[in-house]
């Protein structure tokens, strides 16, 4: 496991530089915007990540609180599993209603996709891994939620001439960041012994919020209109090359980044167990 | 089925009564509640013309900051005297307590609204050109939606350090889809432009209001036993 | 153009400060495991 780690963390510096090569030199030069367009290529994988993470987050939350008891384990069990089968179904049955670039298959790839990310965790994380899991993403997908907040700006401001414009995208990935910090914050401040239940709780309530959010503002939206940052329509096949590579590059990243933090989280309250214990067994000392 | 509604009635007016006995709580949150529409007043003083234009968002955060310090208020007593370890112990079902609590601190905020809504009436001059009747679902289901989660995360702050803090810095990021269609309904009927509606903001905050209390009666027994 | 160059130096800087916080806190916690090992 531990000689697994450098060199990863090698073959995904690699991977990153080369990424950036292919960004910056490989990918061709955007019509209208020019080379400043080229942000996009770490823009957009730094919330697709931040969004993967905080799903992971959502999935070990969830786990923690329904793990605490057997019965609702078991209920959560089937619902996960019914879900994940409808929503196989639900895509090819409502074709029709899907928006135009989103295929039944990939409507059903995702609810499988959730669904199994939800065992695997079920089945190799333990309670209290499950709770570090959650702490860990949340934490490097704020992370990865500033890039997406710094870089939207550096690339709005020479294109349309302002930092922000309050367009969907840009302002519901503010909230869902404001949402999470939030989060950390609880983490930080609670007492120990409830930080783990208040926190998944927080984190449910949190995703609940999410489709609100986007829907209230892509209303609000549609009543003021405004320039959209990141462009939207149909991607060159060589930029949507550069656009995965960099993706690929980036979960690798955070993959190390998560596994990082987690084992110190890990060591870390296994420290703090230690301590107490010896404070309790300390010969002449009190026991508090 | 009758046992919770029970609890919840019993607690409601147990709640209520206290709070009416003491009055200390509700007169300093009245005055409170003055002196943010005054402070307002000076800060943003527009004419008519636009004054219809940002009342909707002046009102709605007005009225957020007093649900705020209305919320600290009423669960701070209930852990002065222990209360809350009382309800831990008691067989009785959570959810009545909670949705005591939230029904009592939707009355306590809604008596606020009452005294600042004319004041701004009058500070502002305003009046809807757009349908008026449709400002009180909006102020009803607004309200419920800041009280629901604000009960809900005051219980969860209960036991963390700066507690007073960790209510607002909780309450605003997962309040703004609420917050954002109490003052687009608002100020889309009080502008009355006949090409808007706020039927759409309004149905989104029933929306928000049924998931977060459906959410926050099925989580409050989890939190309120976290230990 | 520079903003081109400041968003990707900007998102470097971020993830390098967070990997400085973590290795911090992980040898601070070293030395701690250390102290432990010993008595």
């Amino acid at each position: 496991m531990k000689k697994a780690f450098p060199i990863l963390g090698l073959l995904t510096a690699v991977l990153l530089s080369y990424a950036l090569y292919e960004a910056l030199v490989v990918a061709p030069q955007e019509q209208t915007m020019g080379d400043v367009q080229r942000i996009f290529y770490y823009h957009v994988p730094s919330a697709w990540t931040a969004f993967l993470l905080f799903a992971i987050n959502f999935l070990a939350s969830v786990l923690y609180l329904v793990r605490r008891n057997p019965q609702t384990d078991r209920i959560a069990n089937w619902v996960v599993m019914a879900l994940a089968v409808l929503t196989c179904i639900g895509g090819y049955v409502f074709r029709s209603a899907l928006p135009k670039d989103v295929y039944p298959s990939s409507v059903a790839t995702t609810g499988i996709a959730i669904a199994g990310l939800y065992f695997l965790i079920r089945k190799y994380f333990s309670e209290q891994g499950t709770d570090i899991l959650a702490l860990t993403t949340a934490e490097v997908g704020v992370v990865f939620c500033t890039v997406v907040l710094v870089t939207g700006p550096l690339w709005a401001r020479p294109v349309w001439g302002i930092w922000w414009t309050w367009d969907l995208r840009l302002t519901s990935t503010l909230v869902l960041w404001l949402i999470y910090v939030s989060y950390l914050v609880l983490r930080r401040f609670s007492s120990s012994g409830e930080t783990p239940v208040l926190a998944a709780a927080l984190a449910v309530f949190g995703a609940l919020d999410v489709p609100l959010v986007y829907f209230s503002i892509w209303f609000f939206r549609t009543q003021h209109p405004q320039p959209v940052i990141g462009g939207g329509g149909s991607i060159d096949p060589r930029m949507l090359h550069v656009l995965l590579i960099n993706w690929l590059a980036f979960l690798c990243f955070a993959f190390l980044v998560c596994w990082s933090r987690y084992r110190l989280e890990r060591i870390q309250r296994d420290v703090e167990e230690t301590q107490a214990l010896e404070a309790l067994l300390e010969p002449g000392g009190q026991v508090r | 089925m009758s046992a919770p509604t029970g609890i919840t009635r019993a607690t409601l007016t147990k709640d209520l009564r206290l709070e009416w006995r003491s009055k200390d709580a509700l007169n300093s949150m009245l005055f409170f509640a003055l002196l943010v529409v005054v402070v307002f007043s000076f800060s943003f003083d527009p004419n008519a013309e636009e004054s219809r234009v940002i009342a909707g968002g002046l009102v709605w955060v007005a009225f957020l900051f007093a649900a705020v310090v209305a919320l600290n208020q009423t669960w701070a007593r209930e852990l002065r005297n222990q209360v809350l370890d009382a309800y831990r112990v008691s067989p009785a079902p959570a959810n009545a307590l909670f949705l005591a609590k939230a029904i009592g601190n939707f009355l306590f905020v809604v008596v606020l609204e009452a005294v600042m809504t004319p004041l701004f009436i009058v500070f502002y001059k305003l009046h809807a050109l757009g349908p008026a009747w449709q400002l009180f679902p909006v102020a009803v289901l607004g309200t419920w939606a800041i009280v629901v989660n604000g009960t809900f995360f005051a219980a969860m702050s209960l036991r963390t350090r700066s507690r007073e803090i960790m209510l607002p810095l909780l309450l605003f990021p997962i309040t703004i889809p609420a917050l954002l269609s109490m003052v687009e309904a608002t100020t889309t009927i009080l502008v009355g432009d006949p090409s808007t509606s706020a039927k759409f903001w309004i149905v989104l905050l029933a929306t928000y209001d049924v998931v977060f209390t459906t959410g926050s009666l099925a989580l409050f027994e989890t939190v309120l036993h976290a230990e | 153009m520079s903003y081109l160059y400041a968003a990707y130096a900007a998102t470097w800087l971020i993830h390098v400060t967070y990997l400085i916080t973590v290795f911090r806190r992980y040898s601070r916690l070293k030395k701690e495991v250390e102290q432990l090992a010993k008595k």
